[in-house]
């Protein structure tokens, strides 16, 4: 049918120039200048105003919604284009979220024995922003992805749903395994732990009343003695952090899983990995 | 979570995430009218002297002694002064309980204008049926009053915690919501709760999380009513922000043999049967489609972009609530 085949073509035109007429009012809008200015601001703090950043394309590559359906769970996603070698490989990623109170989300710091250095999690986001993923690959250079997001929370507040249940799991961890393991090769695991990640919130302006602020502060993932990722974070994390990452197990071994929260509390655990007998 | 003193110090890590709202939608007035022409006659129509026209809409008498006036079933906005939920009261021999006061100041107003429009007698129980503005935000407008002021349990906290979001996106959407506040009950419900309006028993129940974790509903006994709240949704999509596990559990129950008319959060007053057959219907299937998503190690996005249009018969306001239903229902199950 290449009259429908047609019609499609047209369709994915109208598309890209929509896509297009956004990117330019975006690019024209003030708020992009406001935003720009942030992020000045961010970066010197974070990496001087010396180093230059590269564009990331062939590096890294962002993945977020134009529009956040929950602005206390927004769900992104960075994808290395390049191959974790010995030589060459992507050391860290950091998230920064421009106007957010706490800007930086946090840097996974990898590993080029892992195979894949894709990670995702999920953000809390507190207006309109760009979201930026920052690579810093082993010879010291930097690359950067980004992605203009739209929060539009309405009135899903960026509190627990469930209070009780959450401070009565806290600490509770789980790893979760993606498709079949095979010895020697990347594969995909989810690492989630129960917390409030609680940037902290005056609750009465008389009494001065404060639920104070508590947030994982750090993740430290190895496979047997085989680092996986480290996570130094802050408050931007969405309440019960979760990230997704590759690692590439040579044997079966035991992953362990340390956190670290603003309390200076302590949750470790270990889960034995299965790996597919097929490999 | 627990609550101590702190000092000034914390204030830096004590910011507040707030999303900026999208520029509000402005709905014809011509458009609005129409919705509110359709309300019965038994109407105590108020001359609006302010924008807050929608704030004086109608007071239906649905029972003997029951007034509700129906929210319009649409996001909050300006145009509609975020007159979106139902809110009432109930009259007995003595006294009057007020159930829910709406969004506003003004509408808070509007409904103690309407108590008094129909009976001499002193408000004695103000009520909140759960956290969200739409439903508790008039309560000021009952400050000066000696009333009892009730809410769930958990509504004292969750005020605390949500109060001051909620207040910032009502000032976006319109400059004169500002004037509004929130106020925390001064009695709160653990279970259950017998109150009386002179030989007129109301029975108030606190539910574990469903809807959200701070639902309380009303039983009127004289009429075999039962003020559900957010429990139910008629028509408009269901909002899930407390456990959808904890919400079909409390459907099962909600509807005991002596209810005979049931005013839902959104929507019309029926015997609640049907409503909540398909309220039922929309979450199991939320709870269906996503358990089975996180057992086939799909993440939230791919979980959404699955079930993005599933699910959808004819509920209003599915494009706005759904995607962030999936993102709820995804949060609580993949601890299951
Ligand atoms: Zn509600």
């Amino acid at each position: 049918m290449p009259q429908q085949r047609k019609a499609e073509t047209y369709c994915l035109h109208g598309i890209t120039i929509a896509i297009l007429a956004a990117i330019l009012i975006i690019a024209k809008a003030p708020i992009a200048v406001a935003n720009d200015e942030t992020w000045q601001d961010i970066r010197a703090s974070l990496y001087g105003s010396d180093r230059v950043i590269h564009d990331g394309e062939g590096v890294i590559k962002l993945d977020a919604p134009d529009r956040a359906l929950d602005a206390a769970t927004v769900p992104i996603s960075v994808t290395a284009e390049m191959e974790q070698t010995e030589e060459h490989y992507i050391r860290a990623v950091t998230l920064v979220i421009d106007e957010n109170p706490a800007p930086v989300v946090g840097t996974f710091h990898l590993f080029p024995g892992n195979g894949i250095a894709n990670i995702s999690t999920r953000v809390r986001v507190n207006a309109y922003t760009n979201i930026r993923a920052i690579a810093e690959t082993s010879d010291g250079e930097l690359y950067m992805a980004q992605k203009f997001v739209k929060a539009s929370g309405g009135c899903s507040a960026p509190a627990s749903k469930d209070h009780d249940l959450a401070m009565a799991r806290l600490g509770k961890m789980r790893l979760k395994q993606i498709g079949a393991w095979r010895k020697g090769e990347p594969a995909e695991g989810q690492f989630m732990i129960s917390h409030p990640n609680y940037s902290g919130m005056q609750i009465d302006q008389v009494t001065q009343l404060w639920i104070p602020a508590r947030y994982v502060r750090s993740i430290e993932l190895t496979l047997g003695d085989k680092p996986i990722l480290r996570f130094e974070g802050d408050i931007s994390m969405s309440e019960n952090p979760m990230v997704r990452f590759f690692v590439r197990p040579d044997a079966e071994a035991e992953l362990h899983a340390k956190v670290v929260d603003s309390d200076e509390k302590t949750f470790e655990q270990s889960w034995p990995i299965e790996l597919d007998p097929a490999s | 979570m627990e609550m101590r003193e702190k000092g000034r110090g914390d204030l830096k890590e004590a910011p507040s995430f707030h999303p900026i709202a999208s520029s509000p939608v402005q709905i014809p007035r011509r458009a609005f009218l129409c919705t509110a022409a359709v309300f019965a006659a038994t109407a105590f129509t108020k001359t609006a002297g302010s924008i807050a026209a929608e704030a004086h809409l109608p007071f239906i008498e649905i029972a003997d002694g029951v007034f509700v006036r129906y929210g319009v079933q649409e996001e909050m906005s300006a145009a509609n002064c975020g007159a979106i939920a139902n809110i009432g009261f109930i009259v007995g021999d003595e006294s009057v309980a007020v159930i829910d006061t709406g969004t506003t100041l003004q509408q808070g107003a509007a409904l103690r204008e309407a108590v008094a429009s129909v009976t001499s007698r002193p408000v004695s129980h103000l009520i909140a049926t759960h956290v969200h503005p739409d439903h508790c935000f008039g309560h000021a407008a009952f400050s000066d009053l000696p009333v009892h002021s009730i809410g769930h349990r958990n509504l004292p906290r969750a005020l605390a915690e949500r109060g001051p979001f909620y207040l910032k996106r009502l000032a976006e959407i319109s400059p004169d919501f500002s004037d509004t506040a929130y106020v925390a009950p001064e009695e709160t419900v653990s279970d259950t709760m017998r109150i009386d309006l002179g030989n007129r028993p109301l029975l108030l129940k606190a539910w574990p999380p469903a809807h959200t974790d701070n639902d309380l509903t009303v039983f009127d006994e004289r009429t075999g009513l039962l003020w559900a709240a957010d429990l139910l949704f008629a028509g408009r999509l269901p909002t899930l922000d407390g456990s959808l596990t904890g919400w079909l559990a409390a459907l099962d129950v909600l509807l005991s043999p002596d209810v005979r008319q049931v005013v839902p959060g959104h929507g019309q007053v029926s015997d609640g049967v049907e409503t909540l057959q398909e309220e039922l219907a929309y979450l199991t299937r939320l709870r269906d489609g996503v358990r089975a998503a996180i057992d086939e190690g799909l993440d939230m996005s791919a979980t959404l972009a699955r079930l993005e249009d599933d699910n959808q018969l004819d509920w209003l306001l599915y494009d706005t609530n759904h995607g962030r239903n999936v993102v709820a229902a995804y949060t609580e199950l993949e601890w299951e």
